[in-house]
């Protein structure tokens, strides 16, 4: 464990100057690419006429710090579930919550108001949390109680569901889909960082708790059986720990909408480097997530300027090819 | 050894009060236990007799449908979890290992109840692990992934684990079920080890029923979710016990050397041959 703790923990230092990169790359790449001086200028010397600072503190520092948020958020929670259920396809929208925050934004903008933004986040961090109550409850009334498999099977069919809900709306409304379709795919050009300060404090507690829990989700990680004899209370563990995925989701959805394959991918690229011990998990899910979807978001708004890509779409483009290349690494 | 190895040798007790265990219908049916301190339970009985069923329940992975288990005359299933695991740990059956996780790193997990979050990683685990790895001879396999070990190999890192967590008690669910014969030999023999010199109280269930007779200190028979009977191997490992538990017809003898007991099941071939007959034929064949 010596090596691997070393390897850990060097890692994590080369992983906080990557986020500073990332970082850097993302505040000076744009439409109009600014310089670095007007950047470190833009924050020890701010001046309200000079327009680069402005772009830069006004626009393009509050989508940075959303994107760290949200790719943390979404990897962290991949990670827990993945740990929980002891299955590695496990991720976010198993719990349906990804398909449900976007059907509840649907609905929403569809029958109630379809005018204002304002409220989109709200809804769709409580879409979200219902279609984690329902698919929690399903899973519950089923024999064995919330097992993984039950939860994976009320998870699927529940995001089935909503997901054939949305298609039908789609087919039917063409023009909230024409509002929608942006943020549909996930996104962070229309997000707010007023919605960031509501979410702060839940970002905190989601992933305060997740690294609290950290070392017990390695001990569940063995069979439910292993843990029960390491003293864990695996009913109330489970509840803590799915609370914590349910913050932490709804967070990110409420920030950028659906945005998948971030909480499904990243864990797994991080047991490639740091193993199976979730202490570490935790805390590389969220450098890695955070560093990831600030490149990502670079690109989406870099590869064909001036328009720009739903976030969401690059997330799975530039991923997935990366991501088969380190499975392949990995197998060699 | 050290005195972190005979870790609490103050009379501790685990015992079971009517207990009643199952899933809808009861599979254990109202059994009192005493397990004895420093010693080797063995439970034996037939496929679904509820004798793993029983262990589950003492190790709090399920809860009695009626009576309880007591531990120090406390139920063991309202005493805070983590407390529980520094007295009692459970090696439960055919356990799998996240994939990735080192051998070390599987014996660390044995920490588990004697960290807090304020309380992480301490030298008194270091020592913990160490010893638990050296006494389960794995020592040499501490960077090694769980993942390539073969069976007996990744057994003896879960036992070692089991050790690292410093329990009085530790049960063991079929811990050699389908190693070698050499293989359960060797661990049961680490197992004795535990609990005759370093005073570590023992519930085995074990399917191998010379082995359980052999290393047991007091065998426990079960039928029907009832206990039919306990005690010594010397005074209820016989052929007529093991007819009724398992509806096995055998004879039971003594090796002179080693003083244990051995079951020779009968052979319903050679049963019904006379022994005149047999010895004819295989004299036949070596011919």
């Amino acid at each position: 464990m010596n090596r691997q703790q070393w390897l850990s923990s060097t890692g994590v230092i080369v992983m906080l100057v990557l986020l500073v990169l990332a970082l850097i790359w993302h505040l000076s790449i744009g439409t109009k690419t600014i310089s670095l001086t007007d950047l470190t200028h833009s924050f020890y010397a701010f001046d309200e006429d000079n327009f680069n600072h402005l772009v830069i503190q006004e626009l393009r520092l509050p989508r940075a710090i959303i994107a760290i948020c949200v790719g943390a958020c979404l990897a962290v929670s991949g990670a827990l579930m993945q740990g929980v259920t002891r299955n590695p396809l496990a991720d976010p929208g198993l719990l349906g919550m990804l398909t449900g925050g976007a059907l509840a934004v649907v609905y929403w903008s569809t029958f109630v108001n379809a005018e204002s933004l304002v409220w989109l986040p709200l809804v769709a961090a409580i879409g979200a949390l219902i279609s984690a109550v329902i698919v929690w409850g399903i899973a519950s009334r089923a024999p064995g109680g919330t097992t993984p498999l039950n939860l994976i099977l009320a998870g699927s069919a529940f995001t089935a569901f909503s997901a054939a809900l949305l298609a039908i709306h789609h087919l039917l409304d063409e023009q909230t889909f024409q509002e929608m379709r942006t943020w549909l795919v996930g996104s962070l050009l229309a997000s707010d960082i007023n919605v960031l300060y509501w979410c702060l404090p839940w970002i905190i507690i989601g992933l305060g708790g997740a690294i609290a829990l950290a070392p017990s989700v390695t001990a569940l990680s063995m069979g439910e059986e292993v843990a029960t004899g390491l003293g864990i209370n695996i009913r109330r563990r489970k509840w803590q720990l799915l609370a914590c995925v349910v913050i932490l989701t709804s967070v990110a959805v409420a920030l950028a909408g659906p945005l998948g394959f971030i909480g499904l991918v990243i864990p797994h690229v991080v047991r490639f480097w740091v193993g199976a011990d979730y202490r570490w998990i935790v805390l590389y899910c969220i450098l890695l997530g955070a560093i990831y979807l600030l490149f990502i978001d670079t690109l989406a708004r870099w590869i064909i300027q001036p328009q720009e890509v739903a976030t969401g779409l690059i997330t799975i483009l530039i991923g997935a090819p990366i991501f088969i290349w380190l499975v392949k690494m990995r197998v060699r | 050894m050290t005195t972190k190895q005979n870790i609490n040798t103050s009379a501790i007790s685990l015992r079971t009060n009517n207990l009643v265990v199952g899933y809808s219908t009861p599979i254990v049916k109202g059994v009192d236990l005493n397990i004895e301190q420093g010693k080797i339970s063995i439970l034996i009985g037939s496929n679904g007799c509820g004798k793993s069923t029983l262990l589950k329940c003492l190790a709090r992975v399920l809860s009695p449908l009626d009576g309880e288990v007591l531990l120090d005359n406390k139920s063991i299933h309202s005493l805070p979890a983590k407390q529980v695991a520094k007295r009692m740990a459970l090696l439960p059956q055919g356990p799998i290992a996240p994939e990735g996780l080192s051998v070390k790193e599987l014996v660390a997990q044995g920490r588990y109840p004697h960290q807090s979050f304020l309380k992480q990683w301490s030298t008194e685990d270091e020592d913990a692990v160490t010893l638990a790895m050296q006494q389960a001879n794995v020592e040499a396999l501490a960077d090694r992934a769980i993942a390539d070990l073969s069976g007996g190999q990744r057994q003896r890192c879960w036992i070692a684990m089991v050790l690292a967590q410093q329990t009085d008690i530790i049960l063991l669910d079929e811990p050699t079920t389908y190693l070698d014969l050499k293989v359960q030999v060797d661990l049961l023999d680490l197992l004795s080890d535990m609990a005759h010199q370093h005073n570590r109280t023992l519930v085995i269930v074990l399917h191998e029923l010379n082995l359980a007779a052999a290393y047991a200190d007091h065998l426990i028979m079960m039928k029907e979710g009832k206990i039919y009977a306990q005690g010594s191997p010397e005074k209820i490992f016989n052929a007529d016990n093991l007819k009724a538990v398992f509806g096995l017809s055998s004879k039971v003898i003594k090796d002179a050397e080693s003083d244990s007991l051995i079951c020779v099941p009968i052979q319903k071939k050679k049963q019904t041959q006379k022994p005149n007959q047999a010895l004819n034929e295989t004299n036949k064949v070596e011919i």
